[in-house]
């Protein structure tokens, strides 16, 4: 038996023993998954005997190294952890932006100390993390952000406002990008800096969607003052100081690879068949076809793109970890991920007709499918727009110059 | 098993790249459609791959063949398609190969894998009678007469058939025509005065054949599988030849991709590159995304192929919709990039965009495969 052989049997046996029967239940939602955090509470015993048993084999964040929280395995490994425990359709143990968005960067960019602090918080799930990128004023247009960071001798003094902040008032610290150079040419003046939330003059405000209640938030910041250190060799600034544009795009990497991998025509919730829950809803025709030639043909089309785009992700992850790396690439996961998320809750609302668009007295029943439908409209939105993945792609994986 | 290509697989990818770029350019296949020769191929070139292992690329090598399989046969097929390289490799070295095989006696795998192999005897599968592809629409006869059969009927677009040493024809043995039971297949010498082949140039510059047969007598032993049961074995030939395909639609869709992106960068217009220009980009950019997804289609239709050949065949179908829509749209793109010079004869990327319509016909378009594909999901 190969290495690899012998590790994935070792990892189904301690699947098969450690994961709780209630574990099992298929893809986590933002619902039911394990976020973590200084307010986190478990939704149930198993849930908790879970999330302590992973952490114990360093399985909450099994490709970081050991001594951040980690597993310390290899990309193949990681993989085989990942198709086992798919396979007994087990949940991730904990799951949140620290362990998919700021970990990658401060693996990248983080002093050890740094590391030490932030990594380990968010392997052991004690520590929440939320994004502070997008500002009214800069949208897709990221590098225009304004939001004032001053160097006060012994501390930072941050003035401004980000938007769009997920889960904001439900989180412990916030990565954040400043300008700490406003004469600097926009790319050279920002500063990527870790932030307690609980620091004097953050506040927050949920934002209100048209599919109703959202993660989303505004988090405004009135003369926060942020310590230049947080202790020996662990500065609160990541990378240097007016170079934090390189962070945060090594970090939009992650966030579209990540936003990239989700199952995207079917959401979290989502009919396994699109054309056999039609023909359930629909009926089907002398020939068998489903009795809406139309509808059959775009949710034909869809599964199609959908097996396709599925496909690619297993393509890329793999010659990722053949040693190339998807690097602009990225981009196009996430145009194709979230034109198919918008289209598979689209299609959905074309099955189920006028039921569907009907909605109670309270409003917009969220979970409900009209809630998926107005909320899917963010995807092609939130992450860079398409508009700005094609920009890139024409940019940076096709080398088209530029005007 | 990883969705990527193994050292040995990239390797014969370098080699068939070297060789048909050298040998086998797109201004080669222009010398061929010129000239017209009656083959439709040069055969000196097919003697040539022959000799590399390409004739019996997926033949078993106790059978003479080099063993890659059909990953092996598609990383071919892609470079092929790269160059619009002419020959008989489809018709033979795949859909040949794989009927017999698959589904050939042992007396017909000994008289047949080893001539495939060497590239000495030409096959051409004889399946659809109209002008799309339907492949249980089978009237062609196939009446039972003393010990055998009579063989009558006419067949459409016989890619290779003016040029085959064999014919695999589909006929029917019994049921009525739409049926899939009651098909049966016959390997039949191609030059019975009894068969009468018509060559039908096609618009990519490429030969098939009208081919009608009358009164053909044959035996039991020319059955290739099962008697009223050759529906199945058709299936499996079609979707290794569907794969195939697709594998070199996609070649031919990445390099009139990769010209087109290369003139975006260099011609100018109101002082410009046009390639800075997002009306162009944005369309670049989503064909390249879509142009990944083919690829990943492509491969995976060839890798199920390989490792579980009588159920890849919804993959096949799937790969070959998704292949025939995304290379269409690269040689549409193409041409409409270009501008003038796109529509030109002399400009390249209007012979990938013939052979791109004629190649996602064959065997079923996007709609007939989506329709199958649909059916088979229970909608």
């Amino acid at each position: 038996m190969s290495d690899l052989e012998e590790f994935r049997a070792e990892v189904r046996a301690w699947l098969q023993e450690n994961c709780p029967e209630e574990m099992r239940d298929g893809d986590i939602t933002a619902e039911n998954q394990c976020w973590g955090g200084r307010q986190w509470q478990f939704q149930s015993e198993a849930q908790k005997i879970w999330f302590e048993r992973a952490l114990s084999r360093g399985y909450t964040v099994p490709s970081w190294p050991k001594e951040y929280g980690g597993a310390g395995l290899t990309a193949e490994q990681a993989k085989i952890l990942d198709e086992e425990r798919q396979a007994i359709n087990a949940r991730k143990p904990l799951s949140n932006f620290g362990i998919s968005m700021l970990g990658p960067a401060l693996l990248a960019y983080g002093t050890h100390e740094q590391k030490a602090q932030h990594l380990t918080g968010i392997a052991r799930g004690e520590i929440r993390w939320c994004q502070g990128y997008s500002e009214p004023g800069a949208g897709s247009d990221l590098a225009s952000l304004k939001t004032k960071c001053e160097d006060k001798g012994d501390h930072w003094l941050i003035n401004g406002q980000k938007i769009w902040t997920s889960n904001a008032d439900i989180s412990d610290w916030i990565f954040c990008l400043v300008r700490t150079d406003f004469d600097a040419p926009k790319h050279q003046g920002i500063t990527f800096i870790l932030v307690d939330m609980a620091s004097e003059g953050i506040s927050v405000k949920p934002i209100v969607l048209i599919s109703g209640h959202s993660p989303f938030c505004e988090t405004f910041f009135d003369e926060v003052k942020v310590p230049k250190s947080y202790g020996e060799g662990n500065p609160s600034v990541v990378g240097e100081v007016n170079r934090g544009w390189d962070v945060a795009k090594n970090l939009l990497v992650h966030e579209r690879g990540m936003l990239g991998t989700m199952s995207p025509l079917r959401g979290t919730t989502g009919p396994e068949n699109l054309g056999q829950y039609a023909a359930e809803q629909i009926g089907l025709d002398a020939a068998g076809r489903l009795d809406d030639p139309n509808l059959r043909e775009r949710i034909a089309q869809a599964e199609l793109d959908n097996w396709a785009y599925n496909l690619t992700v297993e393509r890329m992850t793999d010659e990722a970890n053949a040693g190339n790396g998807l690097g602009a690439k990225s981009s196009m996961l996430k145009y194709a991920a979230s034109e198919l998320t918008k289209r598979g809750t689209e299609l959905r609302m074309d099955i189920e007709g006028t039921t569907a668009s009907t909605i109670g007295a309270d409003g917009i029943e969220y979970g409900s499918l009209a809630n998926n439908w107005l909320y899917n409209r963010a995807y092609s939105i939130l992450g860079g727009t398409t508009e700005v993945q094609l920009n890139i792609i024409s940019k940076r994986v096709l080398g088209l110059p530029s005007q | 098993m990883p969705l990527i290509l193994n050292e040995e697989q990239e390797m014969l990818q370098d080699a068939a790249n070297g060789f048909l770029t050298e040998k086998a350019p797109v201004a080669a296949f222009r010398k061929v459609r010129d000239n017209k020769p009656a083959d439709g191929f040069c055969r000196e070139l097919w003697t040539e791959m022959a000799q590399m292992g390409w004739a019996g690329i997926i033949v078993d090598e106790t059978h003479g063949g080099s063993g890659f399989g059909y990953v092996g046969a598609g990383v071919l097929a892609e470079q092929m398609g790269r160059n619009l390289t002419a020959s008989p490799f489809f018709s033979t070295s795949v859909l040949g190969a794989t009927a017999i095989q698959q589904y050939g006696t042992k007396k017909q795998k000994d008289e047949n894998l080893a001539a495939i192999s060497s590239g000495e005897k030409l096959f051409a599968l004889a399946v659809d009678e109209g002008s799309r592809h339907n492949p249980s629409r089978i009237k062609f006869s196939a009446k039972p007469a003393g010990n055998g059969f009579v063989l009558s009927g006419t067949k459409t677009f016989v890619a290779d058939g003016h040029v085959a040493d064999k014919l695999i024809i589909a006929a029917r043995t019994s049921g009525a025509e739409g049926d899939i039971h009651g098909i049966t297949l016959f390997l039949v010498d191609a030059d019975a005065p009894e068969i009468t082949r018509e060559p039908t140039p096609m618009v990519d510059s490429r030969n098939a054949a009208n081919i009608s047969v009358e009164g053909l007598e044959v035996t039991g032993d020319d059955i290739l599988g099962e008697l009223d049961g050759g529906y199945a074995a058709l299936e499996g030939i079609l979707s290794a030849g569907r794969a195939v395909l697709s594998a070199e639609m996609s070649g031919a869709a990445q390099q009139v991709f990769g010209v087109t992106t290369d003139y975006l960068k260099e011609r100018e217009q109101f002082g410009q590159k046009i390639g800075s220009f997002q009306g162009l980009q944005h369309r670049a950019a989503h064909l390249a995304t879509e142009i990944e997804m083919m690829k990943s289609a492509v491969l995976k239709s060839l890798k199920d192929l390989d490792q579980d050949f009588e159920n890849a065949g919804i993959t096949c179908s799937l790969a070959k919709a998704k292949t025939g829509q995304v290379a269409q749209l690269a040689t549409k793109e193409a041409i409409q990039m270009h501008g003038g010079i796109g529509v030109t004869d002399e400009y390249d990327v209007g012979l990938y965009f013939k052979r791109v319509h004629v190649a996602q016909q064959m065997f079923g378009d996007a709609g007939f495969h989506s329709d199958r594909w649909a059916k088979n999901s229970g909608f």
